[in-house]
């Protein structure tokens, strides 16, 4: 016979396994996506979500400006006109921690985001889109930046 | 307690455009004080925005988003009178919800 303490440790369990596997949406986990956020370059980042080895696309269009007078406010936008990316996290490949954001899109949003980020110094600066299908794309662009935006 | 945040919806197309702009210092963590004793990290951590109050946009923010964050994106189907609601919770576990009509 099976408690009700075990049977809740046990969905617990499963719970966890499929929100590392990716199952579930973000918002059902608990936690912030911590090893991501710490991890200090794009493999890291790559290795703390989980997911698949980025490809180059056209399909994702990433506006950043290519110089950057604060790098404490550093305006970028990314959308995709392709059906089924779930969510796009933005990279900066010198800061401290490499990744800044992810933003996960439902089917009432277009896949469309502008923020502002700061930047430490001049970057690469990545859009990385997670399709629905496990498929990785991403854009880049580098931003020169000259007055950085970490550190003082 | 934080300041409220300002959000603007606007329809535009076949959708709304949503705007927003938190209050928030978004410390890095990488700084030092004027005594060099280095400045903990507190940023936001998670946004939630929901459209007549079904979520329709998450966010996970890391240390990078800049100060007093914006952000701006596009409800699909939305119309003049739906409510957009934000809410941000940061790494202190302090939170804040917003709302704003469409107009």
């Amino acid at each position: 016979m099976q408690t009700r303490r075990e049977t809740m440790a046990r969905s617990a369990a499963v719970a966890l396994m499929l929100a590392g596997a990716g199952v579930l949406p973000a918002r059902a986990q608990s936690a912030w996506a911590k090893a991501a956020f710490e991890g200090k370059s794009i493999d890291d980042v790559i290795k703390g979500l989980g997911i698949a080895k980025p490809v180059e696309s056209k399909d994702i269009v990433f506006t950043a400006p290519d110089i950057a007078e604060n790098g404490a406010v550093v305006p970028i936008a990314a959308s995709s006109a392709l059906p089924g990316v779930k969510r796009i996290a933005f990279l900066v490949e010198k800061n401290p921690t490499t990744l800044a954001g992810i933003f996960e899109f439902t089917e009432a949003v277009e896949t469309n985001v502008k923020t502002r980020i700061k930047m430490g110094q001049t970057s690469n600066v990545l859009a990385v889109a997670i399709m629905g299908d496990g498929k990785v794309l991403y854009a880049q662009k580098e931003v020169k930046v000259t007055l950085g935006g970490c550190g003082g | 307690m934080s300041d409220p945040m300002r959000i603007r919806a606007q329809v535009q197309g076949g959708g709304a455009v949503v705007r927003v702009l938190m209050s928030h210092e978004m410390e890095t963590g990488q700084r030092k004080d004027a005594a060099g004793k280095t400045i903990p990290a507190w940023h936001i951590t998670e946004v939630v925005a929901a459209l007549n109050g079904r979520p329709v946009l998450t966010a996970q923010w890391g240390t990078a988003i800049a100060k007093n964050p914006f952000t701006e994106f596009v409800v699909k189907g939305a119309k003049a009178g739906d409510r957009i609601s934000i809410s941000w919770t940061d790494n202190r576990g302090d939170k804040r919800t917003d709302e704003a009509t469409v107009a």
